[in-house]
């Protein structure tokens, strides 16, 4: 698996550590609502097919990254900066650095 | 030339004469041999012992698909288990044994479970270890006891126990196309990709590029095809932008078009190349994949078919056409299909009488017939063979009519005396990787066989892969699979011309050959000794699915993963159920296509290359003879012993030390982040579980961090260097996490904080001088700053210089000592040690180890990783005090939820040994020891120490309840180590509650 992360470029997975469900809300710091608590903690859907998720490129950039990607054939859909209102095609559109021409 | 070997043909050096071993017996072979071409050339007919019923078995196949010629391969004291004698390629000097034999393999006291053999049938070990419900022997310890028997009697190559010394590599690539497979479709396609000016990548398992070219006995392009394969695989070698690596399989296909193959660089070498590894594990990357993996044979089933002697038809034209041997002077083929006659024309060709062709089918093609009359013997259609005899190899084979209906085998026995019979029961593409990487295969009826599924990644197949069924096929599709790879369309450009037989390509839908009386085993995984019956009672018992049927027999589960018995089996299990071997269903190939070395997997990543973090002062330690211990990638000083001293004698004067005069201890690995931004006191008070904001700058203050969860994630001072500029230490080993949870929070979460993190803890070095003469100590070395209590109090910041180098001090105490932890930039760090330790000097300053450090912490009764286990509180750690009341912090939500606030649950007290005896890591603490165990834990033991202050062994503890327990009396039970005794509960506060110490 590869993910373009918008800063660095495509990347092999192994960069990458997986954060968790990114379509789970943290509830208002003051609230005390103990569902709602329960809710981001734990609740998880576990869907078969497309998901969101959180991954940080934690050996480039660090940057936390919103994944959408089909945890069946692990195609991933598009990719944007988490906490960012970034649409996530121009994201995942950023010319990755000219790979090719650097290989040899 | 001694035995079976041929004169003039293979691929083999005649030239040059190697000598092995095999069990103990001296052989000798050519360089181009494998360790089974050259046995088999001086006659050796027996290879190895089956599975379970120790049943004598000789080579099958001539690849990496052999089930039955297993051997391990010794090198001084490592033993190299299971390696197929068809891929070994023999050398100078090669040791090899065969396996499951005792006390050898010509006389096999196992064998005597042949005639037992309906006690060892399918389920065996469901149905025997469940041991006998009533009697004596009810239960299972008995069975336990008979299992360590019989798993010694059943069983492959035997591991050994030595550490690994061979070196592997792991290698990264990408390319434009991966080939996988280098026969005439392989070839064909990198070279019109190559041409193109793509970078391409070829691999080969055997240690020869060409495929079935090399066997074959075609024409292509007016040359021997296995000269044209040559002159081929050279011209890529040629190339700049194709690499070609042989001796490689490739056995793993993985997302994003990644695939795994492993090289063996130096399994065919006497001694190993200076500098090159012993294998190496490629990790691929391409942007297509060419499969061009071919084709292989199956067996057909009947019984004896697992004689030596008995082999496929494609492995007996192998062994002549390639490696210049006959595997018998006198040979029968038995066959569903064409194929098989181009066998028997090579095999009489290189000198062989074949004695007679028995085929399935009532009509064969005008080309079979021709090469029938080329090969000489009897044409026996209709017919089957329904028995072997001969002992440990082959005399002779039945024939008899078959039943083209029943498919079962009657009439008149005619004998045919032979010493090899060559099967073929039509060839299964070998789709492995392409399962892998994709959906469930798709049957095709006229091939009898699987063909790939559609590609769910971007691979292309071409040749016998992809179910063509003649070389020109193959060159062609091969091409155009380039051609359309390298982003070039399919041409209709001639390719090179093919002269080949024609023969009619597809097989008679015959797996299983059934006879009257039923007698025999015919074996359908010969590596496990699965027969045919053992897939038919799995029926009868109810083990309808693929995946219970292999799961219940073990049917495909051995090292060879079941290539030449697959679809037997599938086709016997769908004739058992009255339906189709499709409706059947097949299971999905995984990972890997054929054994991997664990070392190889692991390559660099082991042992003494794993990477190190040493802190600056690091060799300082060594030279002051400090004994190092890990803490994760880092290493730290655990004792400065003195010559003769025991760990507990060096760490007891080290702690005794500080207590009375001044010690230091490195602690430049602590976790440091550096906080900063407009909204970094804000940004601490959310994640604290105290307030930050209200802290002064110049001033640290200790704080505590939850998870999301409400249980405690790490603890650590944090500095306010300035309104905007904070650094927060770490316990050293949560370091890593603590900043990935302050990231995820900042970019998810709160996006909106403006705060800046970023790791320091490589940039400084650190030291904590501790001990009622520490100030003293500071005093004559530090310049530009006073010490005393007024301008440094307890948890003050002052900034100052030592000799030249700048330096930070604050006044923390982990020890409970008057104590100060003086940072400075990583390249001083030295520098600032060394005057520290001359400033000293006077009060007989001592360097301490973790051993001492973790002593006076648990004379204090602070708390570090052993306790915060991630299971913890703050309430059980007795640290309520430190969550504020006043603001929300990250897991306050969720950390007074019902269970989190169990006064009964497991909480942080101290122990004392009464016994005078010392405590245990991980030890249990129980009420009452009178009883026998197992007893209720009520706790465990976290950390322990023998205490100079209390002269007591001494532990802190979890334990059910707590503090209500200060008091108590208690017994520690640890079996592992067996140590038992009487232990005190108390306050983990064993010395100086008050901090008078370190405030004063």
């Amino acid at each position: 698996m590869r993910i373009s992360c918008p800063y660095c470029g495509q990347r092999d997975v192994v960069e990458f550590t997986y954060q968790g469900d990114a379509t789970v809300e943290r509830p208002d710091p003051a609230s005390i609502d103990q569902n709602a608590w329960n809710a981001f903690v734990y609740d998880r859907a576990n869907p078969a097919g497309r998901h969101r998720e959180l991954w940080q490129h934690s050996g480039g950039c660090r940057a936390h990254l919103v994944v959408e990607r089909d945890t069946v054939n692990h195609v991933i859909h598009s990719v944007a900066f988490a906490g960012e209102k970034q649409s996530p095609k121009t994201a995942s559109k950023r010319k990755s650095p000219s790979r090719r021409k650097a290989a040899s | 030339m001694s035995g079976r070997r041929i004169a003039d043909r293979g691929r083999i050096d005649r030239n040059r004469t190697i000598s092995f071993s095999f069990d103990g017996k001296r052989y000798s072979g050519h360089p181009g041999d494998t360790l089974a071409s050259a046995l088999l050339a001086q006659g050796v007919t027996l290879f190895g012992r089956s599975f379970k019923y120790h049943r004598p078995r000789g080579v099958l196949t001539a690849g990496i698909d052999e089930p039955n010629a297993l051997v391990t391969v010794l090198r001084g004291k490592k033993r190299d288990a299971n390696i197929p004698a068809t891929q070994l390629e023999i050398y100078d000097g090669l040791v090899a044994e065969s396996q499951n034999r005792f006390p050898s393999l010509a006389f096999d006291v196992g064998a005597a479970n042949q005639p037992a053999g309906k006690v060892f049938s399918a389920g065996f070990y469901y149905k025997t270890f469940m041991g006998p419900v009533v009697g004596p022997l009810r239960g299972t310890r008995f069975w336990m006891f008979c299992e360590w028997f019989i798993r010694r009697a059943a069983g492959l190559g035997r591991a050994d126990h030595e550490p690994e010394t061979a070196r592997y590599q792991r290698m990264n690539a990408y390319c434009d196309m991966l080939v996988v497979g280098s026969g005439p479709a392989g070839l064909a396609a990198a070279r019109a990709a190559a041409e193109q000016g793509k970078r391409v990548i070829v691999t080969e398992l055997d240690p020869v590029a060409g495929g079935s070219a090399k066997w074959s006995g075609e024409t292509i392009a007016g040359k021997p095809a296995a000269e044209w394969a040559a002159g081929e695989a050279e011209a890529l070698a040629d190339m700049d932008n194709v690499r070609l690596l042989t001796r490689t399989h490739v056995w793993g296909y993985y997302d994003g078009n990644t695939l795994a193959a492993l090289e063996r660089v130096g399994d065919h070498q006497p001694v190993a190349t200076p500098g090159a590894p012993h294998q190496r594990h490629w990790v691929i990357r391409a942007d297509t994949v060419v499969l061009a993996t071919g084709a292989f044979e199956r067996p057909i089933v009947f019984p004896g078919n697992d004689r030596p002697g008995v082999m496929l038809a494609g492995a007996a034209q192998r062994y002549a056409a390639e490696f210049g041997v006959l595997p018998g002077k006198r040979i029968a083929i038995f066959t569903n299909n064409d194929t098989a006659y181009a066998a028997a024309a090579e095999l009489a060709s290189a000198g062989a009488t074949i004695a007679a062709i028995v085929d399935t089918r009532q009509v064969i093609s005008a080309g079979a017939r021709e090469l029938a009359e080329r090969a000489g013997g009897e044409l026996l259609l209709g017919q089957a063979v329904s028995a072997t005899s001969g002992g440990k190899e082959l005399s002779g084979i039945t024939v008899q009519q078959l039943d083209p209906v029943t498919g079962s085998a009657s009439g008149a026995k005619r004998s045919i005396s032979v010493d090899c019979l060559a099967m073929s029961g039509g060839w299964s593409p070998a789709i492995h990787l392409a399962s892998q990487a994709g959906a469930a295969p798709k049957w095709n009826d006229d091939l009898q066989a699987f063909l790939p599924p559609d590609p769910a990644q971007p691979w292309l197949g071409a040749g016998a892969f992809s179910g063509d069924t003649n070389t020109a096929d193959a060159l062609r599709n091969g091409r155009n699979a380039g051609l359309k790879a390298a982003g070039g369309r399919a041409s209709r450009a001639q390719v090179a011309k093919v002269e080949a037989p024609t023969l009619d390509p597809f097989p008679a839908p015959v797996f299983e050959i059934r006879t009257a009386d039923g007698k025999g085993k015919a074996l359908v995984d010969h590596q496990l000794d699965v027969t045919a019956e053992d897939v038919r009672l799995a029926h009868r018992e109810g083990f309808l699915s693929v995946e219970h049927l292999k799961r219940y027999t073990t049917l495909g589960m051995a090292t060879d993963q079941g290539k030449t018995s697959n679809v037997p089996g599938l086709a016997i299990m769908a004739e058992a159920r009255g339906i189709s071997i499709p409706e059947t269903g097949t299971t999905r190939f995984r990972p890997p296509f054929a054994p991997v070395a664990l070392g190889a997997l692991a390559a660099e990543r082991t042992g003494d290359v794993s990477p190190d973090r040493l802190t600056p002062m690091h060799d300082w330690h060594i030279e002051r003879g400090a004994e190092m211990m890990p803490a994760g990638l880092w290493h730290r000083p655990r004792i400065y012993a003195l010559p003769g001293e025991t760990l507990e004698q060096a760490y007891v004067r080290e702690a005794k030390t500080v207590r009375a005069g001044v010690g230091m201890v490195d602690v430049s690995t602590l976790g440091k982040i550096a906080v900063q931004g407009p909204d970094a006191a804000e940004f601490l008070d959310r994640v604290y579980t105290n307030k930050f904001s209200t802290l002064p700058v110049g001033k640290a203050r200790y704080g505590l961090m939850l998870r999301e969860d409400g249980l405690v994630l790490d603890d650590g001072t944090t500095w306010r260097l300035g309104e905007t500029d904070f650094l927060m230490t770490t316990t050293t080993a949560a370091a890593g996490k603590v900043m990935q949870h302050l990231e995820c929070l900042l970019d998810v979460h709160w996006p909106g904080l403006k705060v800046a993190l970023t790791s320091v803890s490589d940039q400084w070095a650190g030291a904590a001088i501790s001990g009622p003469d520490s100030r003293r100590v500071l005093e004559r070395v530090v310049k530009g700053t006073k010490v005393d209590n007024e301008t440094l109090p307890f948890m003050g910041i002052v900034y100052g210089e030592f000799d030249g180098a700048p330096v930070m001090i604050c006044r923390l105490s982990f020890s409970g000592e008057l104590a100060y932890e003086v940072y400075c930039g990583a390249g001083h760090g030295t520098h600032v040690w060394e005057a520290l330790m001359a400033a000293g000097e006077p009060f007989g300053i001592l360097p301490y180890g973790m051993e001492a450090l973790g002593t006076l912490r648990i004379e204090k009764g602070h708390v570090t990783g052993a306790e915060i286990d991630g299971r913890v509180t703050a309430r059980d750690l007795y640290l309520d005090w430190m969550l504020s009341k006043k603001k929300p912090f990250v897991g306050s939500a969720m950390m007074d939820r019902e269970g989190l606030a169990d006064e009964e649950r497991i909480r942080l007290v101290g122990l004392i040994a009464l016994d005078g005896q010392p405590l245990g890591g991980g030890a249990h603490i129980v009420e009452d020891n009178s009883r026998a165990e197992p007893n209720e834990s009520i706790g465990h033991v976290t950390a322990f120490c023998y205490s100079p202050v209390l002269a007591k062994y001494i532990a802190l503890a979890l334990v059910r309840g707590g503090k209500a327990r200060h008091g108590q009396r208690a017994f520690v039970a640890d079996p592992l180590r067996n140590r038992y005794g009487p232990v005190e509960i108390v306050s983990h506060h064993f010395f100086d509650p008050e901090g008078s110490r370190m405030h004063g």
